[in-house]
Protein backbone atom coordinates (compact mmCIF):
# COMPACT_ATOMS: atom_id res chain seq x y z
CA UNK A 1 0.00 0.00 0.00
CA UNK A 2 1.17 3.20 -1.18
CA UNK A 3 1.71 6.02 1.63
CA UNK A 4 -0.83 9.15 2.33
CA UNK A 5 0.72 12.45 0.43
CA UNK A 6 -0.51 16.33 0.51
CA UNK A 7 -2.19 17.13 -2.56
CA UNK A 8 -5.22 18.87 -3.85
CA UNK A 9 -8.45 16.62 -3.72
CA UNK A 10 -9.15 17.94 -7.58
CA UNK A 11 -5.39 16.57 -8.87
CA UNK A 12 -5.73 13.29 -6.58
CA UNK A 13 -9.34 12.88 -8.69
CA UNK A 14 -7.29 13.38 -11.78
CA UNK A 15 -4.40 11.09 -10.75
CA UNK A 16 -6.64 8.16 -10.14
CA UNK A 17 -8.45 8.69 -13.38
CA UNK A 18 -5.30 8.63 -14.95
CA UNK A 19 -3.92 5.86 -13.16
CA UNK A 20 -7.81 3.82 -14.45
CA UNK A 21 -5.96 4.21 -17.78
CA UNK A 22 -8.97 5.76 -19.59
CA UNK A 23 -9.13 5.95 -22.73
CA UNK A 24 -10.88 8.95 -23.68
CA UNK A 25 -11.35 12.57 -21.68
CA UNK A 26 -13.75 15.43 -23.50
CA UNK A 27 -14.32 18.02 -20.24
CA UNK A 28 -14.77 22.08 -20.84
CA UNK A 29 -13.46 23.94 -17.54
CA UNK A 30 -15.68 25.39 -15.25
CA UNK A 31 -14.84 26.46 -11.86
CA UNK A 32 -14.69 24.59 -9.72
CA UNK A 33 -14.32 21.83 -11.43
CA UNK A 34 -11.06 23.24 -13.73
CA UNK A 35 -8.25 21.83 -12.06
CA UNK A 36 -9.53 17.97 -12.39
CA UNK A 37 -9.10 18.13 -16.18
CA UNK A 38 -6.72 21.17 -16.09
CA UNK A 39 -4.84 18.00 -14.57
CA UNK A 40 -5.54 15.32 -16.64
CA UNK A 41 -4.83 17.62 -19.77
CA UNK A 42 -1.22 18.05 -18.14
CA UNK A 43 -0.61 13.98 -17.96
CA UNK A 44 -1.99 13.60 -21.43
CA UNK A 45 0.54 16.49 -22.59
CA UNK A 46 3.41 15.42 -20.55
CA UNK A 47 3.43 11.27 -21.64
CA UNK A 48 1.99 10.33 -18.39
CA UNK A 49 -1.44 9.13 -20.01
CA UNK A 50 -2.21 7.33 -23.16
CA UNK A 51 -5.32 8.94 -23.59
CA UNK A 52 -7.27 11.32 -25.99
CA UNK A 53 -8.15 14.56 -24.89
CA UNK A 54 -10.77 16.30 -26.55
CA UNK A 55 -10.88 19.81 -25.20
CA UNK A 56 -14.18 20.39 -26.38
CA UNK A 57 -16.55 23.84 -27.17
CA UNK A 58 -19.21 23.41 -24.62
CA UNK A 59 -20.42 21.09 -22.03
CA UNK A 60 -23.05 19.66 -24.62
CA UNK A 61 -20.79 18.71 -26.58
CA UNK A 62 -18.03 16.71 -23.92
CA UNK A 63 -21.12 14.59 -23.24
CA UNK A 64 -22.14 14.28 -26.64
CA UNK A 65 -18.53 13.19 -27.40
CA UNK A 66 -18.01 10.74 -24.19
CA UNK A 67 -21.44 8.73 -25.79
CA UNK A 68 -19.07 8.35 -29.20
CA UNK A 69 -16.71 7.71 -27.35
CA UNK A 70 -18.11 5.33 -24.85
CA UNK A 71 -20.62 3.55 -27.35
CA UNK A 72 -16.75 3.10 -29.39
CA UNK A 73 -15.77 0.97 -26.66
CA UNK A 74 -13.33 2.88 -24.66
CA UNK A 75 -12.68 3.74 -21.59
CA UNK A 76 -14.63 7.20 -21.11
CA UNK A 77 -14.14 10.00 -18.30
CA UNK A 78 -15.14 14.03 -18.24
CA UNK A 79 -15.70 16.38 -15.46
CA UNK A 80 -18.44 19.48 -14.63
CA UNK A 81 -20.74 21.42 -12.45
CA UNK A 82 -23.47 23.88 -12.29
CA UNK A 83 -24.37 25.77 -14.65
CA UNK A 84 -22.23 23.46 -17.06
CA UNK A 85 -24.21 20.04 -16.42
CA UNK A 86 -27.44 21.81 -16.68
CA UNK A 87 -26.18 22.61 -20.48
CA UNK A 88 -25.02 18.73 -21.06
CA UNK A 89 -28.02 17.64 -18.89
CA UNK A 90 -30.11 16.88 -22.62
CA UNK A 91 -27.02 14.13 -23.33
CA UNK A 92 -26.78 12.80 -19.48
CA UNK A 93 -30.58 11.04 -19.94
CA UNK A 94 -29.18 9.71 -23.60
CA UNK A 95 -25.71 8.15 -22.18
CA UNK A 96 -27.88 5.96 -19.49
CA UNK A 97 -30.72 4.67 -22.19
CA UNK A 98 -27.67 3.70 -23.74
CA UNK A 99 -26.35 2.13 -20.81
CA UNK A 100 -22.86 3.24 -21.70
CA UNK A 101 -20.49 3.53 -18.41
CA UNK A 102 -19.25 7.17 -19.18
CA UNK A 103 -17.79 8.14 -15.46
CA UNK A 104 -18.08 12.04 -14.87
CA UNK A 105 -16.68 13.92 -11.23
CA UNK A 106 -19.11 16.91 -10.26
CA UNK A 107 -17.57 19.21 -8.24
CA UNK A 108 -20.96 20.07 -6.42
CA UNK A 109 -21.89 24.16 -7.41
CA UNK A 110 -24.78 25.94 -6.69
CA UNK A 111 -27.24 27.14 -9.74
CA UNK A 112 -27.68 30.57 -11.01
CA UNK A 113 -29.17 32.61 -10.32
CA UNK A 114 -27.58 35.04 -8.63
CA UNK A 115 -24.18 33.55 -10.34
CA UNK A 116 -22.90 31.95 -7.78
CA UNK A 117 -19.63 29.70 -8.00
CA UNK A 118 -19.50 27.70 -4.61
CA UNK A 119 -20.86 24.49 -2.99
CA UNK A 120 -23.87 23.17 -2.49
CA UNK A 121 -26.03 20.39 -4.40
CA UNK A 122 -28.08 21.93 -6.95
CA UNK A 123 -26.41 20.09 -9.54
CA UNK A 124 -26.69 16.47 -7.80
CA UNK A 125 -30.05 17.15 -7.66
CA UNK A 126 -30.61 17.89 -10.85
CA UNK A 127 -29.04 15.00 -12.04
CA UNK A 128 -31.03 12.73 -10.10
CA UNK A 129 -33.64 11.67 -12.57
CA UNK A 130 -31.38 11.30 -15.88
CA UNK A 131 -30.58 7.57 -14.67
CA UNK A 132 -27.13 8.18 -13.85
CA UNK A 133 -25.90 5.93 -10.63
CA UNK A 134 -24.88 8.40 -8.02
CA UNK A 135 -22.17 8.37 -5.65
CA UNK A 136 -21.30 10.94 -2.97
CA UNK A 137 -17.96 11.40 -1.53
CA UNK A 138 -17.55 13.42 1.54
CA UNK A 139 -13.78 13.87 1.95
CA UNK A 140 -10.71 13.57 -0.76
CA UNK A 141 -9.37 10.12 -0.22
CA UNK A 142 -13.60 8.99 -1.22
CA UNK A 143 -13.59 11.05 -4.19
CA UNK A 144 -10.46 9.18 -5.09
CA UNK A 145 -12.02 5.91 -4.46
CA UNK A 146 -15.71 6.32 -5.71
CA UNK A 147 -13.48 7.23 -8.95
CA UNK A 148 -11.69 3.98 -8.80
CA UNK A 149 -14.87 2.28 -8.33
CA UNK A 150 -17.23 4.44 -10.45
CA UNK A 151 -14.86 2.36 -13.26
CA UNK A 152 -15.67 -1.00 -11.69
CA UNK A 153 -19.17 -0.21 -11.15
CA UNK A 154 -20.09 1.42 -14.35
CA UNK A 155 -18.60 -1.57 -16.82
CA UNK A 156 -19.42 -4.48 -14.82
CA UNK A 157 -21.69 -6.43 -17.35
CA UNK A 158 -24.32 -6.80 -14.36
CA UNK A 159 -24.59 -2.62 -14.61
CA UNK A 160 -23.67 -1.43 -17.71
CA UNK A 161 -24.65 2.46 -16.84
CA UNK A 162 -23.17 5.92 -16.30
CA UNK A 163 -21.57 7.08 -12.93
CA UNK A 164 -21.33 10.09 -11.25
CA UNK A 165 -18.66 10.83 -8.34
CA UNK A 166 -19.93 13.52 -6.39
CA UNK A 167 -17.71 15.86 -4.33
CA UNK A 168 -18.20 19.19 -3.14
CA UNK A 169 -17.02 21.91 -5.28
CA UNK A 170 -14.05 23.85 -3.10
CA UNK A 171 -14.93 22.54 0.58
CA UNK A 172 -13.37 19.56 -1.30
CA UNK A 173 -11.74 19.97 -4.42
CA UNK A 174 -9.54 23.26 -3.82
CA UNK A 175 -8.32 21.78 -0.60
CA UNK A 176 -5.27 20.09 0.08
CA UNK A 177 -5.34 16.63 2.38
CA UNK A 178 -3.78 13.37 3.21
CA UNK A 179 -4.61 11.17 0.09
CA UNK A 180 -3.17 7.47 -0.49
CA UNK A 181 -3.29 7.19 -4.15
CA UNK A 182 -3.00 3.37 -4.80
CA UNK A 183 -0.59 1.58 -7.03
CA UNK A 184 -1.84 1.19 -10.34
CA UNK A 185 -0.44 -2.66 -10.31
CA UNK A 186 -3.45 -2.78 -7.26
CA UNK A 187 -5.89 -0.91 -9.16
CA UNK A 188 -5.17 -3.03 -12.90
CA UNK A 189 -6.18 -6.29 -10.55
CA UNK A 190 -9.06 -4.20 -9.47
CA UNK A 191 -10.30 -2.89 -12.73
CA UNK A 192 -10.24 -5.04 -15.49
CA UNK A 193 -10.46 -3.71 -19.00
CA UNK A 194 -13.41 -2.72 -20.69
CA UNK A 195 -15.16 -4.83 -22.56
CA UNK A 196 -18.86 -3.51 -24.02
CA UNK A 197 -21.50 -6.15 -24.75
CA UNK A 198 -22.07 -4.03 -27.65
CA UNK A 199 -20.48 -1.38 -29.37
CA UNK A 200 -20.55 1.07 -32.68
CA UNK A 201 -18.05 -1.47 -35.06
CA UNK A 202 -18.30 -1.03 -38.92
CA UNK A 203 -17.65 -4.97 -39.10
CA UNK A 204 -20.64 -5.42 -36.79
CA UNK A 205 -23.76 -2.32 -37.31
CA UNK A 206 -26.17 -1.65 -34.84
CA UNK A 207 -28.10 1.25 -34.55
CA UNK A 208 -27.82 3.63 -30.85
CA UNK A 209 -30.31 5.68 -30.46
CA UNK A 210 -33.20 4.99 -32.02
CA UNK A 211 -36.72 6.92 -32.09
CA UNK A 212 -39.01 4.40 -30.05
CA UNK A 213 -42.99 5.04 -30.50
CA UNK A 214 -45.58 5.40 -28.19
CA UNK A 215 -45.81 1.44 -28.69
CA UNK A 216 -42.12 0.90 -27.10
CA UNK A 217 -41.20 3.51 -24.75
CA UNK A 218 -42.71 2.69 -21.84
CA UNK A 219 -40.94 -1.08 -22.20
CA UNK A 220 -37.28 0.53 -22.13
CA UNK A 221 -38.29 2.87 -19.52
CA UNK A 222 -39.38 -0.22 -17.50
CA UNK A 223 -36.31 -2.28 -18.78
CA UNK A 224 -34.26 0.74 -17.86
CA UNK A 225 -35.54 1.22 -14.32
CA UNK A 226 -35.01 -2.21 -13.57
CA UNK A 227 -31.41 -2.26 -14.98
CA UNK A 228 -30.85 0.87 -12.43
CA UNK A 229 -32.89 -1.36 -9.72
CA UNK A 230 -30.85 -4.16 -10.62
CA UNK A 231 -27.73 -2.65 -9.58
CA UNK A 232 -27.93 -1.76 -5.88
CA UNK A 233 -26.61 -5.61 -4.46
CA UNK A 234 -23.63 -5.17 -7.59
CA UNK A 235 -22.32 -2.20 -5.78
CA UNK A 236 -22.16 -3.09 -2.47
CA UNK A 237 -20.34 -6.37 -3.73
CA UNK A 238 -18.31 -3.83 -5.55
CA UNK A 239 -17.41 -1.54 -2.50
CA UNK A 240 -17.10 -5.52 -0.40
CA UNK A 241 -14.06 -6.43 -2.88
CA UNK A 242 -12.64 -2.72 -2.98
CA UNK A 243 -12.24 -3.05 0.52
CA UNK A 244 -10.34 -6.52 0.50
CA UNK A 245 -8.14 -5.03 -1.86
CA UNK A 246 -7.76 -1.65 -0.56
CA UNK A 247 -8.70 -1.66 2.86
CA UNK A 248 -11.61 1.09 3.22
CA UNK A 249 -15.37 -0.56 3.34
CA UNK A 250 -17.67 1.58 1.48
CA UNK A 251 -21.64 0.88 2.39
CA UNK A 252 -24.91 2.50 0.18
CA UNK A 253 -25.80 3.99 3.47
CA UNK A 254 -23.63 4.63 6.27
CA UNK A 255 -23.91 4.74 10.04
CA UNK A 256 -22.52 6.45 12.60
CA UNK A 257 -23.06 6.24 16.37
CA UNK A 258 -26.65 5.50 15.93
CA UNK A 259 -26.81 2.60 18.42
CA UNK A 260 -29.01 3.75 20.84
CA UNK A 261 -29.52 7.30 19.10
CA UNK A 262 -32.93 9.12 19.65
CA UNK A 263 -32.45 11.38 17.14
CA UNK A 264 -30.47 10.60 14.17
CA UNK A 265 -29.46 13.32 11.52
CA UNK A 266 -29.03 12.44 8.02
CA UNK A 267 -26.84 14.38 5.50
CA UNK A 268 -24.90 13.94 2.32
CA UNK A 269 -21.31 15.28 1.30
CA UNK A 270 -18.47 16.85 3.28
CA UNK A 271 -21.25 18.31 5.73
CA UNK A 272 -21.68 14.86 6.90
CA UNK A 273 -17.94 15.05 8.53
CA UNK A 274 -18.79 17.80 10.21
CA UNK A 275 -21.83 16.61 11.21
CA UNK A 276 -19.43 13.21 12.87
CA UNK A 277 -17.82 15.90 14.75
CA UNK A 278 -20.80 17.41 15.91
CA UNK A 279 -21.72 13.94 17.09
CA UNK A 280 -19.11 13.45 18.82
CA UNK A 281 -19.01 16.75 20.75
CA UNK A 282 -22.94 16.18 21.64
CA UNK A 283 -22.56 12.56 22.74
CA UNK A 284 -19.72 13.88 24.91
CA UNK A 285 -22.87 16.05 26.70
CA UNK A 286 -24.61 13.00 27.00
CA UNK A 287 -26.84 13.10 23.98
CA UNK A 288 -28.07 10.13 22.62
CA UNK A 289 -27.74 11.64 18.60
CA UNK A 290 -26.05 9.60 15.78
CA UNK A 291 -25.95 10.25 12.08
CA UNK A 292 -26.70 8.50 8.57
CA UNK A 293 -24.89 9.56 5.74
CA UNK A 294 -25.98 8.37 2.38
CA UNK A 295 -22.99 6.76 -0.09
CA UNK A 296 -25.31 6.53 -2.79
CA UNK A 297 -28.25 8.84 -3.72
CA UNK A 298 -29.31 6.50 -7.64
CA UNK A 299 -30.39 4.05 -7.22
CA UNK A 300 -31.91 5.06 -3.43
CA UNK A 301 -31.25 2.51 -1.28
CA UNK A 302 -34.82 2.62 0.57
CA UNK A 303 -34.25 -0.54 2.53
CA UNK A 304 -30.94 0.22 3.85
CA UNK A 305 -32.21 3.88 5.01
CA UNK A 306 -35.06 2.38 6.63
CA UNK A 307 -32.91 0.40 8.98
CA UNK A 308 -30.71 2.95 9.79
CA UNK A 309 -32.88 5.49 10.87
CA UNK A 310 -35.93 3.25 12.08
CA UNK A 311 -35.02 3.17 15.83
CA UNK A 312 -35.11 6.95 15.81
CA UNK A 313 -37.16 9.49 17.65
CA UNK A 314 -36.49 12.41 16.14
CA UNK A 315 -34.92 12.88 12.45
CA UNK A 316 -32.95 15.74 11.40
CA UNK A 317 -32.95 16.06 7.68
CA UNK A 318 -30.67 18.19 5.87
CA UNK A 319 -30.70 19.53 2.67
CA UNK A 320 -28.32 21.50 0.73
CA UNK A 321 -30.88 22.63 -2.24
CA UNK A 322 -34.73 23.69 -2.47
CA UNK A 323 -36.89 22.19 -5.19
CA UNK A 324 -38.80 25.51 -4.12
CA UNK A 325 -42.15 25.37 -2.67
CA UNK A 326 -42.75 22.16 -2.59
CA UNK A 327 -45.86 20.65 -1.27
CA UNK A 328 -44.78 19.01 2.51
CA UNK A 329 -40.92 19.24 2.12
CA UNK A 330 -38.69 20.89 -0.07
CA UNK A 331 -35.40 19.04 0.42
CA UNK A 332 -34.46 15.96 -1.71
CA UNK A 333 -33.19 14.19 0.62
CA UNK A 334 -36.47 14.71 2.99
CA UNK A 335 -38.75 13.70 0.35
CA UNK A 336 -37.18 10.34 -0.18
CA UNK A 337 -36.88 9.50 3.65
CA UNK A 338 -40.07 11.09 4.18
CA UNK A 339 -41.99 8.69 1.19
CA UNK A 340 -39.69 5.78 3.12
CA UNK A 341 -41.29 6.14 6.52
CA UNK A 342 -44.93 6.66 5.11
CA UNK A 343 -44.52 3.06 3.60
CA UNK A 344 -43.61 1.82 6.78
CA UNK A 345 -46.64 3.31 8.81
CA UNK A 346 -43.20 5.09 10.72
CA UNK A 347 -44.14 8.49 12.18
CA UNK A 348 -40.96 9.99 13.83
CA UNK A 349 -40.54 13.74 14.57
CA UNK A 350 -39.20 14.91 11.72
CA UNK A 351 -37.18 18.44 10.91
CA UNK A 352 -36.19 19.10 7.26
CA UNK A 353 -33.17 22.16 6.86
CA UNK A 354 -31.85 23.17 3.84
CA UNK A 355 -28.66 24.49 5.13
CA UNK A 356 -25.49 25.63 3.26
CA UNK A 357 -26.77 26.92 0.02
CA UNK A 358 -23.93 28.63 -2.44
CA UNK A 359 -21.34 27.84 -0.05
CA UNK A 360 -22.47 28.95 3.17
CA UNK A 361 -20.90 27.39 5.82
CA UNK A 362 -22.35 24.25 7.34
CA UNK A 363 -21.25 24.86 11.16
CA UNK A 364 -21.19 22.23 14.32
CA UNK A 365 -23.02 24.73 16.14
CA UNK A 366 -25.89 24.74 13.27
CA UNK A 367 -26.02 20.69 13.50
CA UNK A 368 -26.26 21.24 17.64
CA UNK A 369 -28.99 23.92 16.93
CA UNK A 370 -31.18 21.75 14.48
CA UNK A 371 -31.01 18.68 17.04
CA UNK A 372 -32.60 21.09 20.00
CA UNK A 373 -35.08 22.31 17.60
CA UNK A 374 -36.65 19.14 16.60
CA UNK A 375 -36.14 17.15 20.37
CA UNK A 376 -37.54 20.36 21.20
CA UNK A 377 -40.48 20.89 19.54
CA UNK A 378 -43.62 19.28 20.25
CA UNK A 379 -45.02 17.24 17.18
CA UNK A 380 -46.62 19.05 14.61
CA UNK A 381 -45.16 21.92 15.80
CA UNK A 382 -42.24 21.55 12.94
CA UNK A 383 -42.79 23.42 9.58
CA UNK A 384 -42.24 21.05 6.57
CA UNK A 385 -38.87 22.68 5.96
CA UNK A 386 -36.89 25.68 6.64
CA UNK A 387 -34.32 27.55 5.58
CA UNK A 388 -31.24 27.74 7.83
CA UNK A 389 -29.00 30.61 8.64
CA UNK A 390 -31.55 33.14 6.59
CA UNK A 391 -31.29 36.95 7.67
CA UNK A 392 -34.43 38.06 8.14
CA UNK B 1 -45.73 -10.41 -34.99
CA UNK B 2 -43.16 -8.18 -33.34
CA UNK B 3 -41.40 -7.23 -36.69
CA UNK B 4 -44.52 -5.83 -38.01
CA UNK B 5 -45.60 -3.20 -34.93
CA UNK B 6 -42.53 -3.61 -32.93
CA UNK B 7 -44.63 -4.13 -29.97
CA UNK B 8 -42.82 -6.78 -27.84
CA UNK B 9 -42.09 -7.54 -23.83
CA UNK B 10 -39.87 -4.89 -22.05
CA UNK B 11 -37.83 -8.05 -21.42
CA UNK B 12 -37.31 -8.92 -24.74
CA UNK B 13 -36.27 -5.64 -25.58
CA UNK B 14 -32.70 -5.48 -27.05
CA UNK B 15 -30.10 -4.06 -23.82
CA UNK B 16 -29.89 -0.11 -24.50
CA UNK B 17 -32.72 -0.17 -26.76
CA UNK B 18 -30.30 -1.12 -29.51
CA UNK B 19 -31.15 -2.00 -32.72
CA UNK B 20 -28.85 -4.74 -33.90
CA UNK B 21 -30.25 -5.60 -37.31
CA UNK B 22 -29.59 -2.09 -39.06
CA UNK B 23 -32.17 -1.51 -42.28
CA UNK B 24 -35.04 -3.59 -40.42
CA UNK B 25 -37.21 -0.10 -40.71
CA UNK B 26 -38.53 -1.92 -43.65
CA UNK B 27 -40.15 -5.10 -41.53
CA UNK B 28 -42.39 -2.07 -39.89
CA UNK B 29 -45.82 -2.06 -40.71
CA UNK B 30 -46.23 1.49 -41.59
CA UNK B 31 -49.75 0.42 -43.38
CA UNK B 32 -51.15 0.18 -40.02
CA UNK B 33 -51.18 4.30 -39.60
CA UNK B 34 -53.44 5.35 -42.95
CA UNK B 35 -56.99 6.66 -43.17
CA UNK B 36 -56.65 7.25 -47.14
CA UNK B 37 -55.57 4.30 -49.69
CA UNK B 38 -54.13 5.62 -52.97
CA UNK B 39 -55.89 3.31 -55.77
CA UNK B 40 -54.69 4.23 -59.83
CA UNK B 41 -56.79 3.91 -62.44
CA UNK B 42 -55.11 2.14 -65.14
CA UNK B 43 -57.51 4.08 -68.08
CA UNK B 44 -55.37 6.90 -66.81
CA UNK B 45 -52.04 6.26 -66.00
CA UNK B 46 -49.55 7.10 -68.87
CA UNK B 47 -46.88 5.08 -66.75
CA UNK B 48 -45.02 8.20 -66.00
CA UNK B 49 -43.63 7.05 -62.60
CA UNK B 50 -43.90 10.51 -60.80
CA UNK B 51 -45.63 8.19 -58.17
CA UNK B 52 -42.78 6.09 -57.50
CA UNK B 53 -40.51 9.11 -57.25
CA UNK B 54 -42.58 11.31 -54.85
CA UNK B 55 -43.61 8.78 -52.33
CA UNK B 56 -41.75 9.45 -49.60
CA UNK B 57 -41.44 5.68 -48.84
CA UNK B 58 -40.94 2.70 -51.01
CA UNK B 59 -45.00 1.88 -51.90
CA UNK B 60 -44.28 2.26 -55.27
CA UNK B 61 -41.79 0.17 -57.82
CA UNK B 62 -42.79 -0.82 -61.64
CA UNK B 63 -43.79 -4.23 -62.64
CA UNK B 64 -43.67 -6.25 -65.90
CA UNK B 65 -46.47 -3.96 -68.08
CA UNK B 66 -44.48 -0.55 -66.82
CA UNK B 67 -47.57 0.20 -64.25
CA UNK B 68 -46.70 1.31 -60.79
CA UNK B 69 -48.74 -0.55 -58.08
CA UNK B 70 -48.89 0.32 -54.52
CA UNK B 71 -47.10 -2.03 -51.71
CA UNK B 72 -49.82 -1.06 -48.86
CA UNK B 73 -47.33 -2.75 -46.18
CA UNK B 74 -45.87 0.52 -45.98
CA UNK B 75 -48.33 3.09 -47.32
CA UNK B 76 -49.28 5.32 -44.66
CA UNK B 77 -51.39 7.39 -47.11
CA UNK B 78 -50.40 10.38 -47.07
CA UNK B 79 -51.88 11.04 -50.59
CA UNK B 80 -48.77 13.08 -52.16
CA UNK B 81 -48.91 10.10 -55.17
CA UNK B 82 -52.46 11.29 -55.56
CA UNK B 83 -51.73 15.16 -55.58
CA UNK B 84 -48.92 15.10 -58.00
CA UNK B 85 -50.37 12.67 -60.90
CA UNK B 86 -50.20 14.90 -64.04
CA UNK B 87 -53.30 12.72 -64.99
CA UNK B 88 -55.15 12.37 -61.84
CA UNK B 89 -54.69 8.83 -62.28
CA UNK B 90 -54.51 8.10 -57.94
CA UNK B 91 -57.53 8.76 -55.89
CA UNK B 92 -57.75 8.82 -52.26
CA UNK B 93 -60.43 6.19 -51.04
CA UNK B 94 -61.22 6.20 -46.99
CA UNK B 95 -60.48 3.09 -45.25
CA UNK B 96 -63.28 1.66 -44.03
CA UNK B 97 -62.33 -0.83 -41.48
Amino acid sequence: MSKPIGIEVSLAVAEAVGLCDVDVVAAYPITPQTHIVEHLSELVADGHLNAEFVPVESEHSAMSACIGSSAAGARTFTSTCSQGYALMSELCYIAASLRLPIVMAVANRALSAPINIWNDHADLMYARDTGWIQLISENGQEAVDMSILSFRIGEDPRVALPVQVNLDGFTMSHVVEPIEIPDQAVIKKFLPPFKPKYRLDPANPMTFGAVGMPDIYTEARMMQDQALKATKPVIQEIFDDFAKQFGRQYKLVESYKTEGAETIVVAIGSVAQTGMTAIDAMRAKGKKVGIVRIRVFRPFPAAELFEAIKGAKNLVLFDRVSSFAGGEISGPVALEIKSVLFDKGVAPKVGNFLVGLGGRDVTEQNFEEMVERVESAKNGDLPAYEFINVRE
Amino acid sequence: MAKETGIQSWKDLKFGILVSTPGNAAELKTGDWRSMRPETDREKCTKCGQCYIFCPDMVYSKDAEGYFPQNYYWCKGCGICAKECPVDAITMIQEVD
